[in-house]
């Protein structure tokens, strides 16, 4: 049995700000639809509202020509719908198959039956590929392997309808294979499955149909194979877009380095890493997931136990003990992991932008009004939208917390600044805002790191490339020797 | 009193109320945030009015001068602690020996004078150096508690459950089991700070006065005050930030032993003596007004304004019972139970 779907005029809003407007369109079962539209569309939303985690203000939604109204996930799961969060929600200290099983435990009479849950879990992780055993606790588990944990749950809930909001985000280019092959797999037994991501290529190889959203609109609709990428961008910007990357410079000439980093090492992620960076330049490391690109910047910061045999800013020798010697000499970190070390999301804007620079606007009294011209400047110049400068950071899109992030980094005036994945959840046009801010970065003479799992990024954007594997640094490409396949062979060590 | 710190803080009231949360911090917009930020920043004034309405009805001596400086005398001593308090909690962490540790700073204080009595000529000079040393001793317990909790890694719970046990019994066995008593010489001439007033607001209304704008500028308008909101929020985020964590939350605790320094410099001079009972419970009430005050227990955010309305809040409570027969006064703790309780049930969605 497969689940046609059918939203007719669904409105959403939350307090006075209406995020859907009326959307409607239609679902045929058994086929794969890739939801396309920029942050704040309203993909999210509307995907929350088919799953049963928020309600709509006003419309039908239709399973099977049915009108149905539901008031929580388990209403939505009873019809076979299911999302897959971004994040995932899974209790770490439990079994796979706790977890599978959580909230809807197999009982025989007031004890739990946790043979036949083992069974049943061992069942649904062999169909989604992953051989481990169901009472591994959930916290072993790398990002790829939860997410299969995800899939197998929703599995074991009978899902005939799978929604998968980024599911590749976190995943390196041979799990991402893994769960296309599962896609197909999925889409073969019958199951509509819905793929939210930002990623066109993906959208373009996996899907048969695209939907199109914009400013909680339905836009349009299209078999994928009539589009191509570069009409899917423009119709989820509305706009013609033109060169995704800027420019490259040419490579900065020979000269004495800005930042030099000798023998680190980071016990169980990173061994005797070196490298060196010259002023105006863009520096990519890539790697797969797990490879301690992350683990090597946050060991240099301080933030993990190392060692180090020598670091030079500017040739002067430094010690940093913490990220604060560390910003107080010139180099900043933005974290990959935007709502747990990027940004406070229930401050406002103004402390958020500041929190780096404080002492610049405590004198000794902080000075609300110097910090807020600060915030109207770091708007203009980085492009945030947002409704009033008083918001939270929270109530911003994920592009627009991206670049208030960055603002965040940048405001001290780092002569050295270290981007972990700085366009990670970020739409086509916030991402394109975002490489040219950074190559105008390097134009001003900065040093610039970028640390990304996104290959095209790495090319688009950067002079040199380091390739990091399995805690060492493998090789450092040029800008002449970079190609998806040769990053690749040396990410994966096939070289 | 409440109005001069409103208008110290008015730009952090809002924010750090705003930073309190709604049920969908995605969406709120800026009306609906302002109206829930006015009701959540009021909310404790507005109960602390309907209690004085209250109390201006059932008893005609409630109104009165003489009972209002009464009752904020009374406050000042937990109201001291709470607004040291109020940034301990702001930044994620508690402090359970408050009581403890104001016992035992007011047997040492009460040692040291009287040790130093003899070969000071002038009364005065021993009760400065008395003061100076009461407050140096919170310092440095709050040091203790910060290092343990920061660099040791301890959780501020168990770090300070451990110092409420073994600050009150180092006071028992100073005290022998007993009191610790101040000279009467000197008692004479340090009660004034406690009994006296100027411009007929007794001293320690004056005091708890200058540490509630001091707590509230040092909160709202300094570095470190948006650093301790900072850590409380996200201590990660704080870190990756360049927060430098550890001495944060080092300062945080010093600056509520010196809080706790100070009311026991105010509190010695009433009875002139220390004994096992000496604070007892003070923690409780300290950290029942910065909640009834509207600061979220797990840190982040929270007003000093809050702090100290819902000190004088908790003392007008049992105020009222004692001036009234309504509700006997052995069921004073029990209605403050109640109150904090039904605080924090209004203030569960935001969560």
């Amino acid at each position: 049995m497969s689940v046609a779907i059918e939203f007719r005029d669904i409105v959403k809003a939350f307090g006075p700000v209406q995020v859907l407007h009326g959307v409607s369109f239609a679902l045929q079962p058994g086929r794969v639809v890739g939801l396309l539209g920029e942050n704040g569309a309203g993909k999210s939303t509307l995907m929350k509202i088919l799953s049963g985690y928020e309600q709509a203000t006003a419309g039908e939604l239709l399973v099977n020509g049915r009108a149905v109204h539901f008031d929580g996930s388990r209403a939505a799961e009873a019809e076979g719908i299911v999302l897959i969060h971004q994040e995932f929600n899974l209790a770490e200290d439990l079994t796979i198959a706790q977890n599978i099983f959580l909230g809807h435990e197999k009982r025989r009479g007031w004890l739990l039956d946790d043979a036949a849950m083992n069974r049943e879990s061992a069942r649904v992780l062999q169909q989604v590929g992953l051989r481990i055993s169901p009472e591994t606790p959930v916290r072993q588990l790398i990002v790829a392997e939860k997410q299969l944990v995800e899939i197998a749950k929703a599995l074991a809930r009978k899902a005939r309808f799978l929604i998968m909001d980024e599911p590749t985000a976190t995943l390196t280019p041979s799990e991402t294979e893994r769960l296309f092959a599962l896609i197909a797999q999925l889409k073969a037994d019958g199951v509509t499955l819905l793929y939210i991501s930002h990623k066109l290529d993906e959208v373009e190889r996996i899907t048969d149909e695209v939907v199109v959203m914009r400013d909680g609109r339905f836009v349009a609709r299209a078999a994928t194979r009539d589009v191509t990428r570069h009409q899917m961008a423009n119709l989820m910007v509305g706009r013609e877009l033109s060169d995704l990357y800027p420019p490259k410079a040419p490579r900065p000439a020979a000269a004495q380095p800005l930042l030099r980093v000798q023998g680190l090492t980071v016990p169980g992620w990173a061994e005797g890493v070196s490298f060196e960076v010259r002023p105006g330049e863009i520096l990519g490391f890539a790697g797969l997931v797990g490879a301690g690109r992350t683990e090597l910047f946050e060991g240099l910061l301080g933030l993990r136990p190392r060692t180090v045999e020598r670091v030079e800013l500017e040739g002067r020798p430094v010690r940093w003990r913490n990220p604060r010697d560390a910003a107080n000499q010139g180099l900043t970190y933005l974290s990959e992991d935007r709502k747990g070390k990027g940004l406070h999301v229930h401050f406002g804007l103004r402390e958020n932008l500041t929190l780096m620079a404080l002492s610049r606007y405590a004198t000794p009294w902080l000075r609300p009004d110097a910090e807020r011209r600060a915030l109207e400047e770091a708007v203009k110049r980085f492009g945030i939208r947002t409704g009033t400068l008083d918001n939270r950071a929270s109530a911003l899109s994920g592009g627009n917390q991206q670049k208030l992030a960055l603002a965040k980094v940048l405001h001290p005036g780092p002569k050295v600044v270290v981007l972990d994945e700085p366009t990670r959840g970020v739409d086509v046009g916030a991402r394109r805002d975002i490489y040219f801010l950074i190559e105008a970065l390097a134009r001003e003479g900065r040093a610039v790191i970028v640390i990304s799992s996104e290959l095209l990024e790495l090319i688009g954007l950067c002079h040199r490339v380091a390739v990091m594997r399995g805690g060492h640094l493998r090789t450092t490409l040029d800008a002449s020797q970079l190609t998806e396949e040769e990053l690749i062979a040396h990410a994966t060590g096939t070289h | 009193m409440p109005p001069e710190p409103t208008d110290a803080m008015k730009p952090g009231a809002a924010t750090s109320a705003a930073v309190g949360g709604t049920p969908r911090p995605d969406t709120s917009t800026r009306a609906g945030s302002r109206a829930r930020a006015l009701l959540h920043g009021f909310g404790p004034i507005l109960g602390l009015i309907v209690l004085c309405i209250a109390g201006t009805a059932l008893n005609s001596d409630f109104a009165t001068l003489d009972n209002v400086m009464n009752v904020l005398t009374r406050t000042a001593f937990i109201g001291i602690i709470a607004v040291g308090m109020c940034f301990v909690i702001i930044s994620g962490g508690i402090d359970l020996s408050v009581g403890s540790m104001a016992a035992l700073i007011a047997g040492a204080m009460i040692l040291v004078m009287n040790r130093l009595a003899p070969s000071f000529g002038s009364p005065v000079s021993v009760i400065g150096i008395g003061i100076g040393f009461a407050l140096l001793l919170g310092a440095l317990f709050g040091l203790a508690h910060g290092l343990l909790i920061a660099r040791g890694g301890i959780e501020p719970f168990i770090v300070t459950l451990g110092t409420l046990g073994i600050f009150r019994a180092y006071l028992t066995y100073f005290a022998d089991g007993g009191a610790i008593t101040l000279d009467s010489d000197l008692s004479d001439v340090y009660s004034p700070v406690y009994y006296a007033s100027l411009l007929g607001v007794p001293i320690p209304v004056w005091v708890f006065l200058a540490v509630a704008l001091v707590g509230g500028l040092i909160l709202n308008r300094t570095a470190y005050g948006r650093y301790v909101q900072a850590i409380g929020s996200n201590e990660q985020v704080a870190r990756y930030a360049a927060v430098d964590v550890g001495r944060i939350k080092v300062l945080t605790y010093m600056l509520l032993g010196a809080c706790v320094g100070i009311a026991t410099v105010l509190y010695v001079p009433r009875l002139g003596s220390a004994s096992p009972t000496t604070g007892l419970l003070w923690e409780l009430e300290a950290i029942a007004a910065v909640i009834v005050g509207g600061t979220a227990l797990k840190g982040g955010a929270g007003t000093i304004t809050g702090t100290v309305v819902g000190a004088v809040l908790l003392s007008v409570i049992s105020n009222i019972l004692n001036l009234t027969s309504i509700i006997s006064v052995y069921l004073n703790s029990a209605v403050q139970g109640f109150v904090i309780i039904s605080v924090a049930f209004m203030q569960r969605r935001r969560k």
